[in-house]
């Protein structure tokens, strides 16, 4: 056997790392957490960080911890870099972790690997999956899928949202040793920059992922482009179905370069090689032609459907189950029509 | 009072995402087929971090860019052939593999080494910027690393926006769930910015700059020493491609409105 992730000869110390949200609870991604530390045997510490935390251990009082560490305070509330470090960094080190997991959200992604090498441990990071034999992440901008260990410990594993069932366990009243951490920052969060509700249309807990291409901005049948009306498709839809809305690049690019073709649209839409990879059960693509540098952002979209006017697009190449050769200004006309008569 | 930075921007290069990647199994442990002989591109979100650099550059006279690369030696040339048209930097090459399979410890090691030995190298003016993301090992880990080893600890990941303010402090903007920004505010240099797309249009080649870059450019390219990066410690035990290639099927000739009652069944499905 790899000498992995290690059996009871030589039992782990996992050390679950989570934040407090704003109302001082935990959110799905720390449970997601705490419960693929489940895969690996060993002694379970979980640490907590925020401006309060004994909301977050009650929550989770039943999940089998042997010990809660806590950094508490305020300047533990902002996610930056050098509080979001030492606190993890002095909880590690209380715990005398081997193995740490933490959810590969924006904010222990800013930290993990600075972390790791803090410890003099190493990390692996948008991990998909943990196992009693090792870690499954991707390379190459999802291309490739490794199977892989490591034997350096501390071993900071940041596993990607999405990617296992969060953990149930009864809530009680847990009992938490506080860790002392003095550091100061440079660094002050100001706030969160959202555009307008009416204009958020990125929703990463929504069914649908609703991608549109440059087609929707070309030159159409009747040799004019009908862009006004694209923006007002793609947005009626969106309404209507409550869809997460991706963008191809080449569309992106167009808005981005001063041109305001969909004002609605930036490069945080972008799917794909230079954008993001969303987890979704189902996606829908409409007049984008399914270049591979687009549809590794699919990867872990399942079930995919296309329309497009071009049949040999690279949806119909195995990246769709359904390519629907047809005029997505119709079609999706029509099918908010029927959402809307719903 | 005038603001000047010096300005080092990691980067190195992929794969061209055009091309179709399979792994293959060496000695040395996992690689991509025929690896040597795929096109390479500056990897994207370096190539933005640089153009910001660029930017931000002209916008402060008196700062500088550096352009810090690991990348297998020809491969850099050839990809500098282009680069070097589109920003005014000065190159400083290390020899070595680009692979996504290495360790990220390992090539933020030798990057940050190299940073150490620029002359004249000046904390309170140093940013250190690079991709968020590799197009390669795609860990977000790099940057972290060379920051820890420079003893840089105001650290932003995901940055669209940098904005100077005269006393030196900037506002950032990083990328956060659900398509938002978080934004930060810096009391100033040294700081590292692992970049996202940014908001600048790709530059166009401009042949003068690419000149006065090459001048520089190949000195840096033949003193470039080699670094000793691995996988010590990794085992892998298989990198495959996935096995998911669909059966599509293709629907032709079907009125919008019979599509649109099927794409409706299927969602609400
Ligand atoms: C380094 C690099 C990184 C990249 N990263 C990304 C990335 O992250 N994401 C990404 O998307 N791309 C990326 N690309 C670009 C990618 O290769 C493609 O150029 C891009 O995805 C094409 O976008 P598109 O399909 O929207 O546009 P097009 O290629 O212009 O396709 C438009 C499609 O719309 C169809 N169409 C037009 N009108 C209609 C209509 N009325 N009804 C139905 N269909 C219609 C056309 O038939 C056509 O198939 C990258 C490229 C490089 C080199």
């Amino acid at each position: 056997m790899d000498p992995a992730i290690t059996g009871d000869t030589n039992m782990e110390t996992i050390l679950v790392l989570a934040h407090t949200e704003a109302d001082g609870s935990l959110a799905k991604p720390a449970l997601e957490a705490i419960a693929a530390s489940r895969n690996i045997t060993g002694t379970l510490i979980v640490g907590l960080i925020g401006a309060d935390t004994q909301k977050a251990a009650n929550q989770i009082a039943g999940c089998g911890a042997a010990k809660f560490l806590t950094v508490t305070g305020p300047e533990f509330s902002q996610p930056r870099y050098a509080t979001d470090a030492a606190a993890a960094e002095a909880i590690a080190k209380a715990a005398a972790a081997t193995i740490i997991i933490v959810p590969h959200t924006s904010r222990w992604g800013r930290v993990a690997a600075g972390v790791a090498a803090r410890l003099s441990g190493r990390a692996d990071t948008h991990v998909t999956g943990i196992s009693a034999t090792g870690i499954t992440r991707w390379y190459y901008r999802q291309r490739m899928e490794a199977q892989m260990t490591r034997t350096q410990r501390p071993w900071l594993i940041a596993i990607d949202p999405g990617c296992t069932v969060p953990l149930e366990c009864a809530a009680g009243t847990a009992t938490t040793t506080p860790v002392a951490v003095t550091v100061s920052s440079r660094t002050q969060v100001t706030g969160i920059k959202a555009p307008e509700a009416r204009q958020q249309t990125i929703r990463p807990d929504a069914k649908l992922l609703f991608v549109a291409g440059a087609g929707w901005t070309k030159k159409q049948a009747d040799g004019a482009t009908h862009v006004p009306e694209a923006a007002e498709i793609i947005l009626g839809f969106l309404n209507a179905s409550k869809s997460s809305l991706g963008s191809s690049k080449s569309l992106v690019d167009i808005s981005g370069e001063g041109q305001a073709v969909l004002p609605f649209m930036s490069h945080l839409n972008q799917i794909g090689q230079t954008g993001s990879t969303p987890r979704h059960a189902k996606g829908l693509s409409t007049c984008c032609h399914g270049e591979e540098p687009h549809t590794v952002g699919w990867r872990f979209v399942n079930e995919r459907r296309a329309i497009s006017l071009d049949p040999n697009c690279g949806w119909a190449r195995g990246k769709a189950d359904v390519l629907y050769v047809a005029d997505a200004f119709a079609v999706m006309r029509k099918v908010t029509a029927l959402l809307a008569a719903k | 009072m005038s603001l000047t930075y010096q300005i080092v921007v990691c980067g190195s290069l992929v794969p061209d995402p055009l091309q179709t990647l399979e792994p293959v199994t060496t000695t040395a442990g996992p690689a991509l087929k025929n690896e040597t002989m795929l096109p390479a591109v500056l990897d994207p979100w370096a190539g933005h971090a640089l153009f910001e650099a660029a930017y931000l550059a002209k916008n402060n006279p008196g700062s500088k860019v550096y352009f810090v690369s690991l990348a297998p030696k020809a491969k850099l040339q050839q990809v500098m052939m282009t680069v070097a048209q589109k920003a005014g930097f000065e190159l400083i090459a290390i020899d070595g593999p680009a692979s996504g399979f290495t360790e990220a410890a390992d090539v933020a090691n030798a990057l940050a080494d190299t940073i150490k030995t620029i002359p004249g190298l000046d904390m309170s003016k140093l940013l250190v910027f690079g991709g968020w993301e590799s197009a390669s090992r795609g860990a977000g880990a790099t940057m972290q690393l060379v920051g820890e080893k420079l003893g840089i600890t105001d650290q932003f990941q995901g940055v669209d926006q940098i904005t100077v303010a005269a006393d030196g402090s900037f506002e950032i903007l990083e990328r956060v769930e659900g398509g938002k920004h978080q934004a930060s505010k810096c009391a100033g240099a040294p700081a590292v910015l692992g970049w996202a797309t940014g908001n600048l249009p790709e530059p166009p080649n401009n042949p003068q700059i690419g000149m006065a870059n090459m001048r520089t450019i190949m000195p840096a390219l033949q003193k470039a020493k080699p670094a000793k990066i691995a996988a010590e410690g990794v085992t892998f035990a298989s990198v495959a491609l996935p096995k998911q290639q669909r059966q599509t099927k293709i629907v032709k000739d079907m009125s919008a409105d019979d599509i649109a009652k099927e794409i409706i069944a299927w969602i609400q499905q």
